[in-house]
């Protein structure tokens, strides 16, 4: 049977870093209907001029075949890895937490940034940012904790992916 | 030895165009592209047809790659030369269409100043081309060109945009020939995977209720995959069906051809499709035209595409078989692995199954009754039929383009097609005004042929300027109107679905047709009733220069068979010659275009 859930993929896309291509991949999403639930890009060889876009986006299986397929079409792609399909792999996201609070909940949210593992890259005495990297859950959980306590802007960066073990996309 | 001379951006793209085997171009001048065009003027190798209006060009670009199987090339200034080309590049890029498309623009400095006649072009065609370049330097032009060809007739071919700014077309461009080497990241797959082969053959000599359904990717791969398809069918003693865009890829005086299938196809086609047991698409693309409700098509059939791009696999159809490759290559595959299996393998008999098409087939779907009398009305099925006789009969190499709507579907039901490439018509895009351009381009391509472009009185005045192009350049193009002053397909819809409140569908405020004709230096022929038809197609063919030969056609005559929106392909309306019409529309399908 077809499976007809919808599920988070995390795909891999090794592109040629010209300009143009991250609008040919957006408007391919944008075009067709397809969520992009978060995406990143940046080059990661200069010497070929090869650019990795990972999108994390989310359908059903035919769904996800689909925009595998469109996007494997485009011209100036040369690779498309679905992570999720080919197993075990690390997704990380990085994202600055600016907490405005005083007080009993100032301390609060040091003690959460411990316990997360986050750290303090700016402090006032009415403010913080916290670094935190890490899956994009652990990501939401530190941030729906810091919410009651003074939680005043996020920035994430979208998620970085990469396949565990010596295989390569 | 001398050192070569420098050339120029415009002199670097005319000799990659010409290394690329260009022999005429489809554009029209503007002040981007002057350094283009005056680089034309100083060669004789490649030939410039001027059109009067930049979506002409790109039509009449299509219909010369269509009928030739070779890259289309145009070329238009930046702004609106570029925007107006967009309906044809999207026409191309649904109807898979190779063309390269070179765009003007204004010079790198100015760009993102809203210069004047300035357009993001790259940024407009992205969804309506294959692929799109803009060229920042000189040293990019000839591997860009290069690049831009490849990509048009690789895979599945599309349009492709070549946006060129002033500066560099005129600045220094050195010339590079183009590379032998293997594309840095496109290179579609062509040769199929044998063991999908295997399954595909396995499936099919099981098969006790089989159908070809046959598309435009088998045109699309060249004469030879059409007569492939042809002893595919022999071979096997199956059914075939071809969608609007494949007519041609199988020959319609075939026994084993059902005609056309879809929401105007034939009812054995789409029984057929409906009831088979084993399905073989090949080149097609289960378009929503063809597949009607998809909950209810082709409920028993175990399906096998092949289709040369991946992305098509499964889109609109779940299939139990795929097969990526070119369509000629599958067939020698499919006839190969055939052949070596064949003979060993006890084949379920088909004689069941062509003993209910013959019976599908003895309902007449086609039928309709034409009043002979003198004075009676001319219906347009029959306008089509006396046509594709009239022309059969003159044993001329006849080239058919097409408008859209109601005449459209009439000339794909009544006009038969033996061979590929001689049937141009707006498959995806459905749109109005491609038939004249893109006869135009045909008749560049083949001179000596019979084109004739099957019109509408509403979509031919969409593009009517061209005309113009007709009497400059010769092109003896035949025009034939079936004149039923209305947009006849809106008119249907609104007659069988809106409760038949003629909303805008109207022709009003005509032209004379012959009189329009006649002031393009055309000649102008005019057919009221069915005793003047014959007589006024056998002008139109022994007339020299182009013609338009306006046909009075019955206004109130709906195009029939019909699979309403919406609908399952064995929920079809019959016309009126039939007392079993069936089928009324749900309110589902009326949201459905």
């Amino acid at each position: 049977m077809r499976d007809l859930r919808n599920r988070a993929h995390t795909i891999s896309v090794l592109v040629d870093n010209e300009s143009g291509v991250l609008a040919r991949v957006i408007g391919l999403f944008s075009g067709r209907g397809y969520n992009i639930d978060s995406l990143t890009v940046a080059q990661v060889d200069r010497d070929s001029h090869l650019s990795r876009i990972n999108i994390v986006t989310s359908g059903t299986e035919m769904v996800i075949e689909q925009i595998k397929a469109q996007l494997d079409r485009l011209v100036p792609v040369h690779r498309v890895t679905d992570l999720t399909v080919q197993g075990p792999h690390v997704a990380r996201e990085m994202a600055l937490i600016k907490v405005v609070s005083s007080g009993e909940n100032r301390v609060e949210a040091l003690r959460i940034a411990e316990a997360f593992r986050a750290r303090v890259v700016d402090t006032n005495v009415g403010s913080f940012v916290f670094e935190l990297t890490g899956a994009i859950d652990k990501v939401d959980a530190f941030i729906e904790l810091m919410r009651p306590i003074g939680l005043a802007e996020v920035s994430r960066t979208g998620v970085a992916a990469i396949m565990r073990g010596a295989a390569t996309i | 030895m001398t050192p070569e001379k420098e050339l120029s951006g415009a002199e670097c793209l005319l000799r990659a165009l010409k290394d690329q085997g260009v022999e005429v171009i489809f554009g029209y001048p503007g002040g981007a592209v002057l350094p283009i065009y005056d680089a034309l003027f100083q060669q004789n190798a490649i030939r410039h047809i001027l059109v009067r209006h930049e979506q002409a060009a790109v039509h009449a670009a299509e219909g010369y790659a269509r009928s030739t199987g070779r890259v289309g090339v145009v070329l238009v200034t930046s702004g609106p030369g570029a925007t107006n080309a967009v309906t044809g590049l999207l026409d191309a890029l649904m109807d898979s269409i190779p063309l390269v498309c070179l765009t003007g623009q204004v010079p790198t400095h100015l760009i993102g100043n809203d210069a004047f006649q300035e357009a993001d072009t790259t940024g407009i065609t992205r969804p309506a081309t294959k692929h799109n370049y803009l060229v920042k330097r000189g040293a990019d032009v000839a591997r860009v060109v290069h690049d831009a060809f490849y990509v048009a007739r690789s895979g599945r071919p599309g349009p492709v945009v070549v946006d060129l700014p002033k500066d560099i077309l005129i600045g220094p461009a050195p010339y590079a020939p183009p590379s032998q080497a293997p594309h840095r990241s496109y290179r579609p797959v062509t040769d199929p995977d044998p063991a999908a082969i295997g399954r595909a053959v396995d499936a099919l000599l099981t098969a006790r209720r089989p159908i070809v359904y046959a598309g435009g990717g088998v045109i699309n791969a060249g004469p030879e995959a059409a007569s492939l398809l042809t002893e595919f069918v022999h071979l096997t003693g199956f059914p075939c069906t071809n969608t609007l865009m494949g007519l041609g890829a199988f020959p319609a005086s075939d026994p084993a051809f059902l005609g056309m299938l879809g929401m105007h196809g034939t009812y054995e086609a789409n029984l057929a499709m409906h009831g088979c047991d084993v399905m073989f698409n090949i080149g097609a693309r289960f378009d929503d035209r063809v597949t009607g409700r998809l909950n209810a098509f082709s409920p028993d059939s175990i399906k096998i595409h092949a289709d040369i791009d991946p992305s098509n696999i499964n889109k609109n159809v779940a299939v139990d078989i795929q097969i990526v490759g070119d369509a000629g290559r599958v067939l020698r595959a499919m006839l190969d692995e055939w052949r070596r299996r064949a003979a060993a393998s006890h084949r379920a008999p088909l004689t069941a199954w062509w003993r209910q098409i013959d019976a599908w087939r003895g309902k007449d779907s086609l039928r309709f009754t034409q009043k002979m009398t003198a004075g009676s009305v001319i219906k347009p099925q029959y306008a089509v039929q006396r046509l594709y006789e009239i022309c059969r009969a003159s044993g001329r190499d006849t080239f058919i383009t097409t408008e859209v709507g109601q005449h459209q579907m009439w000339a794909a039901q009544y006009f038969k097609f033996e061979k590929p490439n001689r049937w141009m018509t707006s498959g995806g895009l459905g749109t109005m005004g491609y038939g004249l351009p893109a006869g135009m381009g045909v008749q560049v391509a083949h001179p000596d042929a019979l084109v004739i472009d099957i019109a509408g009185e509403a979509s031919i005045l969409m593009n009517i300027q061209e005309m113009g192009t007709l009497a400059q350049y010769r092109l003896p193009v035949k025009i034939f109107i079936l004149n039923n002053e209305y947009m006849g397909m809106v008119r249907q819809w609104q007659e069988l679905l809106h409760g038949g409140r003629y909303s805008e569908s109207y022709s009003a405020a005509l032209p004379d047709f012959a009189k329009l004709a006649e002031s393009f230096h055309a000649t102008g022929l005019r057919a009221k009733t069915v005793d003047e038809l014959d007589n006024v197609i056998a002008r139109m063919l022994a007339v020299e220069g182009p013609v338009i030969a306006d046909i009075a056609v019955d206004p109130r005559e709906n195009c029939f068979p019909m699979i309403p929106s919406g609908a399952a392909h064995n929920e079809m309306i019959l016309g009126p010659e039939h007392a079993d019409r069936a089928a009324a529309v749900t309110d589902e399908g009326l949201m459905l275009v």
